[in-house]
């Protein structure tokens, strides 16, 4: 095969306006995508939960697995020995209330996890599907009929929350808290804000909880610490937390920093349409050098040969 | 009626030739019982027992993964080590094909033979482990979720899969015959190779990017910015060791599958790819210790996670590039093909370290795998092995088919 320039120069466009094409394409929906600045966020629907009034009823518990038709547990939710240990979210236990030591007030502090709402979830960019969607309103949603079971968005959650049936071979899920989303959409609020007769946890406006969390802090300095978890962690989730004692020693994990974790995935992505760009037209252009080199031996070796027999 | 006869005895000696290496049906039987075969057999018996297991009682059956640590073996070693364990098409078809590197074309097949398995195999440890298999396409016609790095990483390895295919196709086409679709696979050969190029470099690094989302829970001396560039780079050492270590094999116990051209080239090229590794090798441990300096975690060295990576890193990835530039100048040909062996362990190691032994380190009890998963893995592997041993036996891959001589 011979390649003369003209050749070489039509081909070399035609390898770089397809790409480009081929670019673009991939661009555009990643750009979709792209972080949206907090400020922008649309005030959705959120939590509080207050650790200094908890008192590790459990009836949130209880409350949660009733409302999401969830199998009963083994052992009930009035027996008090589950605190022994630390539990977690599980795919039968959309949320956990563990108890934690407090040598400073001499009684423990209980502490409510689930499902914290992230305004920019981990999960959701970890998902191939789109099986985990943050809705406009608030709540992260789990799409049962569209996730393959690859359990990426287990490893991406800093929080070690989404549970997997492993135990179901013909059709295991991802289970998480939903923020109740069905109830809301009937017009109730969440089963465990109904329940808890302490009001330790509070439904309504992000911006409004936020308001109510800075105004209890205000009021009792000496009660609270002076943060609130989930207003800036990874972004901001939509779930906040108050405490009288430093939220890691209530396993909140203190390193998750005030990045949105999908950040951290999109300088890689971005660069993905510059690899489809740039490669055909660099390896393209190596091959054709390749070739080059590889016509003007050849034509050099038979001009030694022709010289060779003319001698 | 004498016509029919032919034509079925035609159709019988196609099947022998190809299927049976020439022999009956009752002889091919009774050459299968070897000894390595029998013990090959037993354990993937007991592989499909288990695998069976996961498929009627759940991935909990038969795996230690947990919700807090939601991937295990088949992953860390189908996926994250077999992907880069298989960069070998890619690497040489660009060396000879786009280089013009043509001393390396009497490997090219079997590298092009080793990647299309690996993919394929890691494919078939992604239907194992995920939890619905059969909705496997659905990343791909379902539903998108374009912001997700394994988005990019399901379509890439699709992608690959069949270009290696068709890569691979012109030595199937030699032994099936058929020289028309022979001369077409040919025909787009470039245009394949450039393909695996693009697909390559985006999903060895996309491999990595899938961690970038774990920035708690992967151990800081493996988590870093540059974890895509590095998972490329060793990923490309792989690739070149794979093959120096796999001919080895060949030309002990498939020496009756290749030809005199191929015997002939073997030392040559081994000595070439392990002075090109020891490149990739200086390459790849100097953006180690970027990332680590970036990371700026010099503390953590002195922890025992420190001391596992520093064995990572100094034993497995900068001593085994001294080795090869020392073979390379000395010309020691077992001492290359020994360092290659060393230096797939390290890319596994690796591989391991991120999926799955410095993932969720500081979680306080965890186990990484069972013995059921690992069966599982081995079973895999066995037939893996089977299967490569099965084309090499039919197919020329490591010889030139008489026929074809000399084109390409």
């Amino acid at each position: 095969m011979q390649i003369d320039r003209r050749d070489f120069l039509k081909k070399g466009a035609a390898a770089i306006g397809g790409s480009l094409l081929l670019g673009g394409l991939i661009a555009k929906p990643t750009k979709v995508f792209a972080a949206q600045d907090a400020s922008n966020r649309p005030d959705g629907l959120a939590m509080l939960t207050d650790s200094t009034r908890c008192i590790g009823c459990r009836r949130c518990e209880a409350a949660c697995n009733e409302a999401n038709n969830l199998p009963a547990p083994e052992i009930p939710f009035e027996d008090r020995y589950v605190f022994e240990e630390k539990r977690r979210t599980e795919a039968q236990a959309y949320t956990i209330v563990n108890r934690y030591e407090n040598p400073k007030w001499k009684k423990p502090v209980y502490r409510k996890i689930q499902c914290n709402h992230c305004a920019e979830p981990a999960c959701a960019s970890a998902c191939l599907v789109g099986a985990l969607k943050k809705s406009p309103e608030g709540p992260v949603i789990y799409y049962e009929n569209l996730c393959i079971g690859c359990r990426y968005c287990m490893t991406a959650c800093p929080f070690y929350i989404p549970a997997f049936e492993y135990f179901d071979a013909g059709s295991p899920a991802i289970r998480k808290c939903t923020m109740c989303n069905h109830r809301i959409s009937e017009g109730l609020i969440p089963a465990c804000a109904e329940v808890c007769p302490v009001e330790a946890i509070t439904f309504g406006k992000r911006s409004e909880l936020i308001k109510e969390a800075r105004d209890r802090i205000r009021s009792e300095p000496d009660k609270y610490i002076d943060h609130i978890y989930g207003e800036h962690e990874v972004g901001g989730t939509d779930w906040l937390y108050v405490s009288g004692v430093p939220f890691e020693e209530l396993g909140l994990p203190a390193d998750v920093g005030t990045t949105p974790y999908p950040t951290f995935t999109q300088e890689f992505l971005s660069a993905v349409p510059l690899v489809l760009i740039a490669w055909p037209a660099l390896f393209g252009g190596f091959y054709a050098w390749t070739k080059r080199r590889q016509q003007i031996a050849d034509a050099e070796a038979t001009n030694r040969e022709k010289e060779d027999t003319q001698r | 009626m004498i016509e029919y006869t032919k034509q079925a005895n035609k159709d019988q000696s196609w099947a022998r030739e190809r299927l049976f290496l020439g022999l009956t049906i009752t002889e091919y039987m009774k050459r299968l019982f070897t000894p390595v075969n029998i013990i090959a057999g037993i354990i993937i018996v007991f592989g499909l027992i288990l695998i069976a297991i996961r498929f009627s009682q759940g991935l909990g059956a038969v795996t230690a993964a947990s919700q807090d640590q939601p991937w295990g073996l088949f992953l860390a070693w189908g996926l994250f080590s077999g992907v880069p364990l298989s960069a070998t098409g890619f690497v040489l078809s660009t060396a000879v094909y786009i280089f013009g590197l043509k001393e390396y074309r009497p490997v090219l097949k079997n590298a092009l033979l080793l990647g299309f398995l690996g993919y394929l195999f890691a494919v078939i440890f992604l239907l194992i482990d995920l939890g619905r298999p059969w909705r496997l396409p659905y990343p791909m016609f379902v539903s998108f979720g374009t912001a997700s790095v394994l988005f990019l990483v399901a379509w890439h390895v699709a992608l690959y899969l069949s270009v290696q295919f068709l890569e691979f196709f012109p030595s199937i086409s030699e032994w099936g015959g058929w020289k028309t679709l022979r001369r077409r696979a040919l025909s787009i050969t470039i245009g394949l190779t450039i393909a695996g190029i693009i697909l390559s470099t985006l999903h060895q690094s996309a491999l990595g990017a899938m961690f970038l989302l774990a920035p708690g829970k992967l151990h800081p001396l493996w988590y870093s910015p540059y974890i895509p560039a590095l998972f490329l780079i060793s990923a490309i050492a792989a690739g070149l060791c794979v093959v120096i270590f796999i001919s080895f094999l060949t030309k002990h116990f498939l020496r009756d599958q290749t030809d005199s051209n191929y015997m002939a080239s073997l030392d040559n090229i081994t000595i070439g790819l392990g002075t090109a590794t020891s490149f990739v090798l200086i390459t790849y441990f100097a953006l180690k210790l970027v990332a680590l300096a970036h990371g700026n975690h010099w503390e953590l060295l002195n922890t025992p996670f420190g001391y596992w990576f520093l064995v990572e890193v100094i034993i497995f990835v900068l001593l085994p590039c001294f080795l090869f530039v020392y073979g390379g100048r000395k010309r020691k040909v077992g001492l290359v093909q020994f360092t290659a062996l060393f230096t797939i362990i390290g890319v596994i190691i690796n591989r391991l370290n991120v999926s799955l032994i410095a993932l969720n380190w500081n979680l306080p009890q965890r186990e990484l795998f069972n013995w059921k998963e690992f069966l599982i893995v081995i079973a895999i592997i066995a037939i893996q092995i089977l299967v490569y041993r099965w084309i090499v036996n039919r197919m020329p891959v490591l010889r030139e088919h008489p026929e074809y001589k000399g084109e390409h």
